[in-house]
């Protein structure tokens, strides 16, 4: 970790609300954080406690209803489409479902040559972007000679998933944002997918932040951890302080129920509650 | 795409709706070059001609060469042929009167009657309880029995223009043949005459072309108004969807044949061409369309693929046209055909009310059945003049129906089995 | 050792697809079950586990069909059963199975009591409606659910009370096995512990008298079974107590599972993770010698020249490769 933090993003107040009058529901509420350069956060949560609506505000993908995103020290502003795709070259994300992500309709070369252009290698030679692609498809160990003219879904889940962490190797944005990137994809490939997302971040000093429901995921990769429920930030802080001596009961029930291997999991305290 | 195409044609459903809709096409692009008469000339005086082949008596009469041919049975089919219903039970009742029992005497089996005839009619013999007049009835019966049965031929005579004497110029005899193919003028009215003497086989085959014709651009009306729509509403969301989804459901509501039969009658008789009226039904049967795709679309919104296409910097339409277009492609397909056989069908509805194109121009499907119910040819029994019109309508719209099912089965992966 | 509840032997199910080709998803999987214990399944998706579980109930429908092997519950050899008696006289009171997403698949128009009335009746058609209620109260506040979730419909409970009720009902019958395929995998923490204590009470109150557990959340297999079986390509692997098969994995590929747990616990931050390379095989042509040869870092020639069996070692555990234990730990402590 840089010894100087520099804050990268950051939230005051932020919040969503959904629906008018009676249907009103409030998904995320006065939500406030920093995201330092080069660190690695967990945004922790269950279903419905509003972390992904926090991390589409976050993208741009859904407009605030109330409160301010800082990027880099200045008040976000994403008003017109060329001020969205300016941010979104800074900004970028990895999403749960690998095989949702991807138009099945556009080959491994179009996600790719994409990204080039969208990094303004537009004019680039074409033997210039093919070096370019076989150097983000070998970060993460796969073959762009054995991928061109393939389709996305004929690879399987670990690879898709490693093809978009290639993605993101060349659009070097400045914060990634993985939305459960292995909730979907085998427990033996994940630790390929993590060390890789790791690994990025060294290469390019990006910010990595995990949405995730997975305490021990979050425990292992982060540096800093929000637990959030019901669309507030219950406890914030680093991942020893937070997952290891919580302070809040929320937390501290959400640790104690995750089941365990070195330590005992009580089973002999549970209640039912028949709500 | 090559992968989906083929699996497509696997589909035995598609596969039987593909053969019959081709076969359909096929006839009418094909039929026109070979009969190439206009398909609304009338040709027969008079209506309803029924179906089979006709010969001129005058060239068959004045055939070059003519051939004798001995057949046995000549003289039992002419007979037989020549003997009227009335004619048989006429005899049928004079045999009982003359105490024949009832289980002797057969009035369909032609030989053994006129056989009876021969042995027990006497023209002399006095039936009891018959009046004079009942007993000369039975003479003329009989007399034009034995003309039936004569065996002389015809005597052939042409009027001398000069003199205007009737001279003798040849004998036809009962024996006498011509063959059909030196016959110069033969017609094979495979589905006869309808009732202002066009030939129906021909006029359907147009009509058909025309109904095809129809249905196709009102489903591409149809298609594209709803696509357009659904798109917009769905993609964009928000008061654009509103305002969309205002007019749709509006539409919705207001019964769209209703609708057509307004519009057809105000735009008034002599506008409608088959080309209005197919701009019409496409322009009132967008609705369902619309509505299916924004639904698609509205789900497909959210998905993560258009999300990464946003953070990629794409602009709407591009996202519209390679994010959004290709998932629903499969779906809009099926949508057009099923619009095809509906423009059809409304088409047929419209005409059969008398709202169709202008009756003078082409023929339709639709129109066929209309002159067909006005010349009331169901209640006098000519079948040809609509029966064929009806099996072509479902047979168009059933094997749309078919593809489209097979299409269903491949595209959807719930009915995949 | 207790009496055996459930034995397996060398059972072997296929899947033919729609292009008429056959996939072996469960190959020659022997397994006992003692009355009072627990066995749970772990591997990846499409490792077979699932398709183990429908293939244990002996109701076979397509695209599974039923090869070889025989089911035998309580002393009773169920394989080969025709499809109506299986339904009749086993399913329901021999062996139970909670489907995956159960949960979601009740019908929405119908209150709890109706699935249980459903239930009783396939039968016992004679049960009056008033015995089913009482019946079904009885054993509803046994496991802690209120009776008055028999007059609800489902989408009135919450994720976490619906799979307890979809559990309750399946061993309504007090069947002598329950196999139970991912029932917590959609619900929070919280919900889950709850769900695993419910399932913990069948066994100790003897409602039920033994558990086939199957999930691919190994902490949690960990705490929940007595015996952990590895699957592996439709075979299995490794097969053991629950505490020897995560912390002396003998198999490479359960060894790899086993080493790419996850849990939110003091010094495993900077454990490095165990990454297995490589995709499992097609099963349409599974290779003919070890399936797990082309992902093993200790891959020899032979392994893909012969067919490796299991092989069983002290306290009854059992691995399948052609490597002896010994060795493969010190493989393992040198790596």
């Amino acid at each position: 970790m840089p010894k100087e933090k520099k804050l990268c993003l950051s939230g005051k107040g932020l919040t969503k609300v959904f629906g008018l009058g009676r249907q009103k529901t409030v998904a995320v509420d006065h939500v406030d954080f920093d995201f330092y350069e080069g660190e690695i956060v967990s945004i922790v949560g269950e279903s419905g406690s509003g972390k992904t609506t926090l991390a589409k505000m976050l993208l741009g993908l859904i407009s605030t209803t109330e409160g301010e995103i800082y990027f880099q020290g200045a008040k976000r502003d994403i008003s017109s489409q060329r001020k969205k795709q300016e941010y979104w070259k800074d900004i970028q994300a990895i999403f749960q479902d690998p095989f949702s992500s991807y138009n099945i309709f556009n080959k491994i070369d179009a996600v790719l040559l994409d990204c080039i252009n969208m990094r303004g290698g537009r004019n680039l030679p074409y033997a210039k972007k093919v070096e370019m692609m076989t150097e983000a498809c070998g970060f993460v160990n796969l073959k762009f000679e054995e991928l061109t003219n393939k389709y996305p879904f004929e690879l399987s889940g670990g690879q898709m998933q490693r093809l978009m962490i290639a993605r993101i190797f060349l659009l070097k944005p400045k914060i990634l944002l993985a939305d459960e990137p292995t909730s979907m994809i085998d427990a033996c490939s994940r630790a390929t997918i993590l060390d890789y997302l790791i690994q990025l971040r060294d290469e390019i000093g990006m910010t990595l932040i995990f949405i995730t429901h997975d305490i021990g995921l979050a425990y292992y990769v982060s540096d800093s951890v929000y637990i959030m429920e019901h669309g507030k930030i219950v406890e914030r802080g680093t991942a020893d302080e937070v997952i290891l001596h919580p302070k809040e009961t929320y937390t501290q029930r959400l640790i104690n129920d995750v089941p365990k291997i070195y330590e005992e999991w009580d089973l002999s305290t549970v209640t039912f509650s028949n709500k | 795409m090559k992968h989906t195409l083929q699996q497509v044609f696997r589909s035995g459903k598609f596969q039987l709706g593909f053969v019959i809709f081709t076969t359909i096409i096929l006839t009418v692009i094909i039929y026109p070059m070979i009969i190439t008469d206009p398909p609304l000339s009338i040709i027969g005086q008079g209506t309803f001609f029924p179906p089979g082949i006709y010969v001129s008596t005058y060239d068959a009469v004045n055939s070059p060469t003519t051939y004798t041919l001995n057949l046995r049975d000549a003289a039992a089919k002419r007979i037989a042929n020549r003997l009227s219903k009335e004619d048989r039970l006429a005899m049928q009742e004079w045999l009982l009167a003359d105490g024949v029992p009832a289980s002797e005497i057969d009035i369909n089996d032609t030989g053994k009657l006129l056989a009876l005839w021969e042995t027990k009619y006497d023209p002399k013999a006095k039936v009891e309880g018959m009046t004079f007049a009942r007993q000369r009835y039975f003479q003329r019966v009989n007399a034009s029995i034995q003309g039936i049965m004569s065996t002389e031929g015809f005597t052939l005579g042409v009027k001398n223009p000069e003199s205007g004497v009737l001279e003798e110029t040849g004998t036809i005899n009962q024996s006498d043949f011509v063959n059909i193919n030196q016959v110069p003028n033969v017609r094979f009215l495979v589905l006869g005459t309808d009732n202002f003497g066009r030939d129906v086989l021909t006029e359907l085959i147009s009509a058909t072309r025309v109904s095809l014709m129809i249905g196709f651009i009102a489903g591409l009306i149809a298609t594209l108004i709803g696509l357009t729509l659904g798109l917009l509403a769905g993609y964009i969301g928000g008061l654009v969807d509103d305002i969309i989804m205002f007019v749709t459901n509006l539409f919705t509501v207001i019964p769209s044949f209703v609708l057509l039969i307004l519009i057809s009658f105000s735009i008034g008789q002599e506008q409608r061409g088959a080309v209005t009226v197919a701009i019409v039904i496409g322009f009132t049967s967008w609705v369902w369309t619309a509505r299916a795709v924004r639904a698609q679309v509205v789900s497909l919104r959210n998905r993560d693929h258009v999300n990464l296409s946003k953070l990629s910097g794409h602009s709407i339409v591009h996202i519209i046209l390679t994010d959004i277009l290709p998932y629903i492609a499969s779906y809009v397909v099926m949508a057009l055909i099923l619009q095809i056989s509906s423009g059809i069908l409304a088409e047929a509805s419209l005409s059969i009310l008398g709202l169709g194109p202008k009756t003078t121009e082409v023929p339709t499907l639709g129109l066929m059945m209309n002159w067909a119910m006005i010349y009331q040819a169901h209640v006098q029994g000519s079948w040809w003049a609509y029966f064929p019109v009806l099996l072509t309508i479902a047979l168009i719209t059933f094997s749309m129906n078919l593809m489209n099912t097979g299409l269903d089965q491949v595209f959807n992966p719930a009915l995949r089995d | 050792m207790g009496k055996v509840i459930l034995e397996v032997r060398e059972l072997t199910t296929k899947y033919i697809t729609r292009f008429r080709e056959d996939v072996y998803a469960v190959d020659h999987v022997s397994l006992k079950v003692e009355e009072g214990k627990s066995l749970g399944i772990a591997g990846e998706s499409g490792c077979g586990k699932s398709t183990l579980a429908l293939s244990l109930m002996g109701y076979y429908f397509p695209p599974l069909h039923y090869m070889s092997g025989d089911i035998i519950i309580d002393g009773k050899n169920i394989s080969g059963m025709k499809p109506d008696d299986i339904r009749k006289s086993v399913l329901g009171t021999e062996i139970a199975y909670i489907p995956q997403a159960a949960m979601n698949a009740l019908n929405p128009t119908q209150k709890v009591i109706n699935f249980i009335e459903d239930v009783i009746r396939a039968h016992d058609n004679t049960a009056s409606n008033k015995y089913i209620y009482e019946m079904a109260r009885v054993s509803f506040e046994k496991l802690g659910l209120p009776a008055d979730v028999l007059q609800k419909y489902p989408v009135e409970l919450s994720g976490g009370m619906k799979q307890r009720t979809v559990i309750a009902i399946s061993a309504i019958l007090s069947p002598k096995v329950l196999i139970a395929d991912e029932p917590s995998s959609a619900l929070d923490v919280t919900s889950q512990k709850m769900v695993i204590k419910m399932l913990r009470n069948l066994m100790e109150d003897g409602i039920i008298k033994s558990m086939i557990f199957i999930t691919h959340e190994l902490p949690l297999l960990y705490n929940v079974t007595d015996d952990i079986m590895v699957m592996y390509a439709g075979q299995i692997v490794e097969k053991g107590s629950a505490k020897e098969t995560v912390f002396d994995p003998l198999h490479p590929y359960a060894k790899g599972l086993m080493g790419s747990i996850i849990v939110p616990e003091e010094g495993l931050r900077n454990v490095k993770l165990t990454a297995i390379p490589g995709v499992p095989p097609n099963l349409k042509k599974p290779p003919s010698g070890c399936r797990f040869a082309e992902r093993c870092k200790f891959v020899m020639p032979q392994c893909r020249a012969i067919s490796v069996g299991i092989r069983e070692v002290e306290n009854g555990r059992e691995y399948r490769c052609i490597i002896p234990e010994d060795q493969l730990r010190e493989a393992y402590k040198n790596a």
